[in-house]
């Protein structure tokens, strides 16, 4: 074999680097190297000065369900609660790229939820009240409307699920995942955050109720704060600091199309026929559909997702049969009975919670990594997020938005 | 005759008898039946099929198989077509595709030329400044978008699935894959052969393998000869196996048409893809895969081009040269990357035609034509390290290259099913590691790095052995070689073992750059090293960011190199790295092929032909369908006043087949019925019935209806319409836990029923059963009983869901006609209507009872809808208990109350806010204006401090009016409940 020679290289600054060598302390300790996580380490060290700290991966940068997300954001949410939530964070998105010096190609296409029952047009019209009320952008449209907004639909009345109005959210919006955590990263890296891939962490140290160290494959690291951030892995992680999540684990699979021309401007997502679909910058169709009928923690997919997703987007869209679907894959979905998150404060002290992501977790990125940053640094709970603590659920006082999830699960 | 067409002795999948023409780019051309688009064009001397993503560059034929970006093209609608796999039609109407302007003129070119100021990562870095420059940019980039387009007026036409099992499915139709299919047939397996080429025989249809190619076409027929005539041998033609599910479960496109295939064992035959080298401008039309050439040679009797020089890193190579001076294709030169002169048969057989060998050299660039459009020549120099040459290039004119630099396996369906792809150092090349292969897997041939064609055979049947094993049939003998008896001159026809064909580095930079490594996507050596150096340095990221591997051909002629490429860069070892995850489809889908025929179920009650002759207006339940009302559109509101009022005063009939039925039976039966929902059942009576209410564990409303205890222990019950499913899985899914004595049953559609509600419905009922009394001392308020209905066989039930006297008779499905019509009859000097769901609707709504789904929500507690009655408070467990429970000591949020409008008010929709001041207090979930009451009337949610009889409060319009509503008792009608005890 020939001698190795190295090619030639210009040398542009590094955005981050994933394998530096770990220290013995930090003061704050982030499992979960994906985009919550790499948000809350960037806007710690951004906003409050808080550097010494480390953002642990088992695998690659963002390689979860940032990774595998379709990408939508939107704040057309059913709970007052939610829908502040949320409508921070679309606000957050739509800056993103000049605060942190990144395009995440941020996209305003309009958000569709179509209503095919009378059931699901008295939620829309229940979802516009309180968006309105609120002060988000969301109205009640019927067909005639529609038709203006995305003529390409099919709004037939001959067909088995006819389309009898939608809920219009012009704000929603998509953007490129992955860059939203490479932006974060880079910003994060540049102030000092350490971030280590291919880092797993076995296990926790608690002293006296208290969170004082983590174990790694690479070693054993003392720390003053712990966030765990690892959506599809939460129960898991949480098992490790000895706390039982009221989260049920579902695969949640997408696929795309090939690259075609644009056609499709806004967001469509139908919960009746469990298809939701908006096309890419590059051009693909962007598609999933429910989650998977039955817990499972396995990011394989199946040929049956594919087939009734089709058979529904055809519905929709007759003239896209010959059109080819590309890739498709899985993530897993950690599901709340509530179809809210959980953020907050845990029995364990020091150690402090980002999960049950479900299938929402890439549109609150932003506000997520804001609001913990601020609780890990001040040790104040924000307003914000106080309706998702994870002690709600032992009082059964649930934010019920499961009305208002992507798709009917 | 085409200007590149060859002699009659090549070109085995033509029919030369049938000419056929077809337009491409705006002009037309002859071809012959057979032909692909590909093969019809380059006979005509056409090289650029397609422009490239990003570039918009030239492109042509890469590998000739479909395996490429290189070719797409749009036919009509349908985008992003193959067109070195499609074969043309006669008057088929072909155009290019991201193309701005022509093919031949694209002035997205200028994109190439500025390519300097496009790095990898570039729109991450760029357009976003100032704020608000994005909203400008946006849309001109999304312009540049994507390849084929879609026509929006198509209407792809539905094809059928097909379901097909096999004892061992074997996919992939070359040596291997024969070798492995006859073997298990052997064996007594029932076996099924995918393959996706129109002939058997994988690359024994073009590959040349030795010096006398009459042996290789033999051995082809032989093979074919064995498996195809036999009788547990099933073959799948022209089908593209595209994904590997769990469970062996393997989808494949079949001409038109999806087939579903469940296999006990798998062989994967999947062979390799040839791998091209990275050098400047190795994306010119005129520069390809020897194995591309071979094919147009073979397959299409196409010369691929009049001066060649082929460039190799192993012995198949010179099968290209020797194919190509015998096609009449003038072979100057052999440049092969290895150092040693290489001695056998083959490279003899070359050298004897002439061709110049150039040991330890490169192709280090390719010459352009005018607007890159074609091949000019090559740039040839010694290779002086890796990936570096000596320096000293010397040019030599060709318009085709040929490249035979390696391989990569085809594992993409392995993976699929759980396998993982190594790069192995020593030989250069990506191996499946057996250890992580899927149950009941087998692989053979050159996927399974087996590239010696005799050892390929021998390989496949012992996987086909293996497969017949895992399939249990179990063959009493070791494997023989398949035809080891019949032809065994043939096996030894080959030179026997050989060096791996792979060159571990066919990669060379060049200052000026253009090398491509990923065609898709017009990435450069440059881009992958850039990514690495940015920090994006995993391959996920790698990928990622710049893309690479993402496009049509998804990493078949990337992935491998890119690998080299970024590990180096990275400065880390390659050897056991994985290339990133490969997944399904293997080949891209048709969305309409995925979909089938579309079934979209809808059920009919037994009545529905009733409800339509009398001009029922039907509407959506679940799946069902059911009368709306029984009116002209036109006159819907009145009608439904009417029905309601016929209910009221008079007698009415509905169908209410579609609430969801169930049969709970065995000795465990009333302490199931206990757990499941929150009344008491272990004391109700035999013949009585009882409300059942089920929450889940947070003691969340999510059903109700009706149980009727029809023996000690026998349970019948009603659900929701829809909420049935939802119930039955539920119920299934806690007793698999509890493992209680009881059996239950979804007898939904085995029965129809009706309620026959009003003040006269006893008249009626009295006309036509013997064995039911239904006055009031024979059959009171709740209770259950069965006997004949007009002489079918009923379960009546004394419920009041409208608030009047009424009967719920439930009959077997193929009765119901018969007792709708019996009703109707006797009815008729009562004047009986028929009403539909608006008027129950109302009916109800005038009592004040909940809808499950309309008037609560995914977290309404039973306190909260004014159904606290319905818990029995001693039980020690329902689920939902606990949660009902803790809530019951903090004191309730909300309340459900009923409430009324002046007469004059603006009326509100449904789902409309109510309010507490400025906040948001619940929402109007139920509303309607009430004959009976002459008011409007509905049901809100509103804060627990809002329920006082007589407050008001208000409901926010859609148009942000405010409505003044006052809390009214409940029910609005008849609150002593007099009438439905009758």
């Amino acid at each position: 074999m020939l001698k190795k020679s190295s090619l030639p290289l210009s040398l542009p600054a590094r955005h981050f680097s994933g394998q530096g060598r770990l220290k013995s302390r930090y003061d704050v300790v982030i499992i979960g190297g994906g985009g919550h996580g790499l948000a809350t380490a960037c806007y710690l060290a951004g906003d409050y000065g808080v550097t010494d700290v480390a953002v642990l991966e088992k695998g690659y940068l963002a390689g979860g369900n940032t990774a595998r997300n379709t990408t939508i954001i939107r704040s057309n949410y059913l709970t007052p609660e939610g829908v502040a939530f949320y409508e921070e964070s679309r606000k957050l998105f739509a800056g993103l790229s000049n605060k942190l010096d990144f395009n995440v190609l941020y996209s305003e296409r309009g958000h569709l939820t179509l209503a095919h029952t009378d059931a699901a047009l008295r939620t829309a019209r229940w979802r516009a009240e309180v968006n309105k009320h609120l002060g988000v952008d969301s109205e009640l449209v019927f067909p005639d409307e529609i038709a203006k907004l995305c003529p390409q639909l099919n709004l037939s009345p001959d067909v088995r699920y006819p389309i009898l109005g939608a809920l219009y959210h012009p704000p929603g919006a998509i953007a490129r995942h992955d860059a939203v955590a490479w932006a974060y990263a880079r910003r994060a890296a540049a102030l000092g955050v350490e971030i280590h891939t291919q880092t797993e962490v076995t296990g926790l140290k608690i002293e006296n109720g208290k969170v004082t160290g983590v174990k790694t494959r690479r070693g054993d690291i003392a720390c003053g704060k712990v966030l765990q951030a690892v959506a599809g892995m939460s129960s898991e992680v949480a098992r490790m600091a000895g706390i039982k999540l009221p989260v049920k684990t579902i695969p949640l699979q997408a696929c795309v199309s090939e690259p075609v021309k644009p056609f499709l401007d806004p967001i469509i997502v139908s919960g009746s026929l469990h298809v939701y679909v908006s096309q890419s910058a590059r051009g693909e169709l962007v598609m999933g559909a429910a989650a998977d009928p039955y817990p499972l923690y396995s990011t394989r997919s199946t040929l049956e997702f594919k087939e009734e997703l089709m058979m529904h987007l055809l519905e929709l869209f007759p003239f896209v049969g010959g059109l080819k679907i590309l890739r498709q894959w899985a993530g897993m979905a950690d599901m709340t009975p509530d179809f809210s998150p959980v953020m907050g404060l845990t029995p364990v002290e020091n150690y402090y919670i980002d999960a049950g992501w479900g299938t929402w977790g890439f549109k609150a990125t932003p506000v997520c990594g804001k609001r913990l940053a601020e609780l890990i640094a001040t040790g104040e709970v924000p307003e914000l997020i106080k309706p998702f603590e994870l002690a709600r659920f032992h009082r059964f006082q649930q934010v019920g938005e499961r009305g208002a999830a992507a798709v009917g699960h | 005759m085409n200007a590149m067409r060859l002699a009659e002795t090549y070109g085995a999948w033509l029919d030369r008898s049938q000419p056929l023409t077809f337009r491409f780019d705006g002009r037309e051309y002859t071809g012959c039946k057979g032909d692909t688009i590909a093969s019809a064009l380059m006979a005509n001397g056409v090289k650029v099929i397609s422009r490239s993503f990003k570039y918009h560059r030239p492109r042509g034929v890469l590998s000739m198989a479909g395996q490429d970006g290189n070719t797409l093209v749009q036919i009509g609608a349908e985008p992003n077509v193959r067109a070195d796999l499609r074969l043309i039609d006669d008057g088929m109407i072909v155009t290019a595709q991201n193309v701005f302007g022509s093919l031949e003129n694209d002035y997205g070119r200028i994109l190439d030329i500025f390519s300097r100021f496009l790095p990898v990562g570039f729109y991450y870095k760029t357009f976003y400044k100032p704020r608000g420059a994005w909203k400008f940019w946006e849309p001109v980039i999304r312009r540049m978008a994507g390849l084929g387009k879609i026509d929006v007026q198509a209407s792809p036409e539905r094809t059928d699935k097909q379901y097909r099992f096999a004892d061992v499915a074997v996919i992939g139709g070359g040596p291997a894959g024969l070798a492995a299919a006859f073997q298990a047939a052997e064996a007594g397996a029932d076996v099924i052969l995918i393959d996706e080429n129109r002939r058997l025989g994988g690359s024994l249809n073009y590959a040349r393998h030795q010096p006398d190619y009459e042996q290789v076409v033999a051995l082809r027929e032989t093979l074919v000869r064995q498996v195809q005539p036999h009788p547990n041998v099933s073959i799948l033609g022209n089908a593209t196996c595209t994904g590997w599910f769990d469970d062996n479960w393997l989808a494949a496109l079949v001409e038109n048409r999806l087939v579903k295939l469940r296999a006990k064992s798998v062989v994967a035959a999947t062979g390799s893809f040839e791998q091209p080298a990275v050098f400047r401008n190795n994306d010119l039309p005129g520069v390809m895969l020897g194995s591309a050439a071979q094919r147009l040679i073979r397959l299409y009797g196409v010369k691929p081009g009049r001066k060649a020089v082929v460039l190799t890193a192993n012995d198949d190579g010179y099968g290209v040269a020797l194919d190509l001076v015998e096609a009449g294709t003038q072979v100057d030169v052999v440049v092969d990357m290895r150092a040693d002169e290489i001695r056998t048969e083959l490279v003899a057989a070359v050298k004897g035609k002439g061709v110049r060998i150039l040991p330890g050299h490169m192709v280090y660039e390719a010459g352009p034509g005018a607007g890159l459009r074609s091949l000019k020549g090559v740039y040839i120099d010694a290779i002086a390290d890796q990936g570096k040459i000596a320096g000293r290039p010397s040019f030599i004119e060709c318009d085709l290259l040929c490249m035979s630099v390696g391989y990569t396996p085809a594992a993409q369906l392995l993976c699929h099913a759980g396998a993982r792809l190594e790069y192995d150092e020593t030989d250069a090349m990506l191996k499946v590691n057996e250890e992580t292969l899927g149950e009941n897997a087998v692989i053979a041939g050159s996927v399974n790095a087996v590239f010696d064609l005799d050892a390929a055979i021998k390989d496949g049947a012992r996987a086909g052995h293996v497969a017949a094993g895992l399939a249990g049939y179990a063959a009493s003998d070791p494997a023989p070689a398949p035809g080891k008896a019949k032809m065994p001159d043939m096996l030894e026809m080959n030179t026997g073992e050989r060096e791996p064909p792979h060159h571990p580095w066919p990669i060379f930079s060049h200052p000026k750059g253009k090398e491509f490594v990923d065609f898709d996507e017009d990435l450069q050596i440059k881009d992958i090293q850039q990514s690495v150096a940015e920090g994006y340095d995993d391959l996920e990221l790698v990928k990622r960011y710049s893309t690479v591997v993402m496009g049509p051909s998804q990493g078949r002629q990337s992935a491998l190199n890119n690998l080299r490429i970024a590990t180096q860069a990275a400065k880390r070892p390659s050897h056991g790295l994985s290339i990133t995850t490969q997944r399904p489809p293997f080949y891209p889908e048709p969305i309409r092929l995925l979909a089938g025929q579309s079934f979209q179920p809808m059920r009919r009650t037994a009545m529905h032909h009733r409800h339509l002759e009398l001009d029922a207006q039907m509407t959506s339940a679940g799946h069902w369908q059911r009368p709306a009302c029984y009116a002209p559109p036109e006159k819907r509101r009145q009608f439904i006043e009417q029905e309601a009022l016929a209910v009221r005063n008079n007698v009415g009939l509905i169908d209410v087949s579609t609430l969801g039925k169930l049969e709970i039976r065995g000795p465990d039966a009333a302490e199931f019925m206990n757990r499941m929902y929150t009344f008491a059942y272990t004391k109700q009576p035999v013949s009585r019935s009882r409300y059942v209410l089920m929450t889940d564990e947070t003691g969340a409303i999510i059903d109700d209806g009706v149980a009727c205890r029809m023996g000690p222990e026998h349970f019948y019950v009603t659900t929701t319409t829809g909420g049935i499913d939802t119930v039955y899985r539920s119920m299934l899914r806690w007793n698999a836990q509890w493992r209680l004595n009881v059996d239950i049953a979804n007898v939904t559609s085995a029965f129809a029923a009706v309620n026959l509600a009003g003040p006269k419905s006893r008249e009626i009922l009295q006309s036509l059963t013997d064995d039911v009394d239904p006055s009031q001392a024979g059959f009171a308020y709740m209770e259950v009983r069965t006997g004949h209905v007009a002489t079918i066989p009923a379960r009546l039930l004394r419920v009041g869901f409208t608030g009047e006297l009424g009967y719920e008779i439930h009959v077997p499905s193929s009765q119901g006609e018969a007792l709708w019509d019996a009703l109707m009859s006797v009815g008729k000097t009562l004047e009986i209507r028929p009403f539909g769901v608006e008027a129950q609707r109302l009916l109800r709504l005038e009592k004040g009872h909940i809808i499950v789904g309309q008037d609560t929500d995914g977290l309404t507690i039973p306190q909260e809808v004014n159904l606290t009655w319905a818990i029995a408070g001693k039980k020690p467990f329902f689920i939902g208990k606990r949660a009902i429970d803790v809530l019951s000591t903090q004191g309730l949020y909300r309340q459900l109350v009923g409430f009324t409008l002046a007469n004059d008010a603006p009326m509100p929709e449904e789902y409309n806010l109510t309010l507490q001041g400025e906040e948001i207090a619940g929402r109007v979930t139920s509303i309607a204006y009430s004959r009976s009451l002459e008011q409007s009337i509905g049901l809100a949610y509103v804060l627990s401090d809002q329920t006082a009889a007589g407050s008001t409060f208000k409901i926010k319009l859609s148009n942000g009016q405010r409505v003044d509503a006052q809390v009214a008792q409940l029910p609005f009608y008849d609150p002593e409940g007099q009438r439905q005890e009758l």
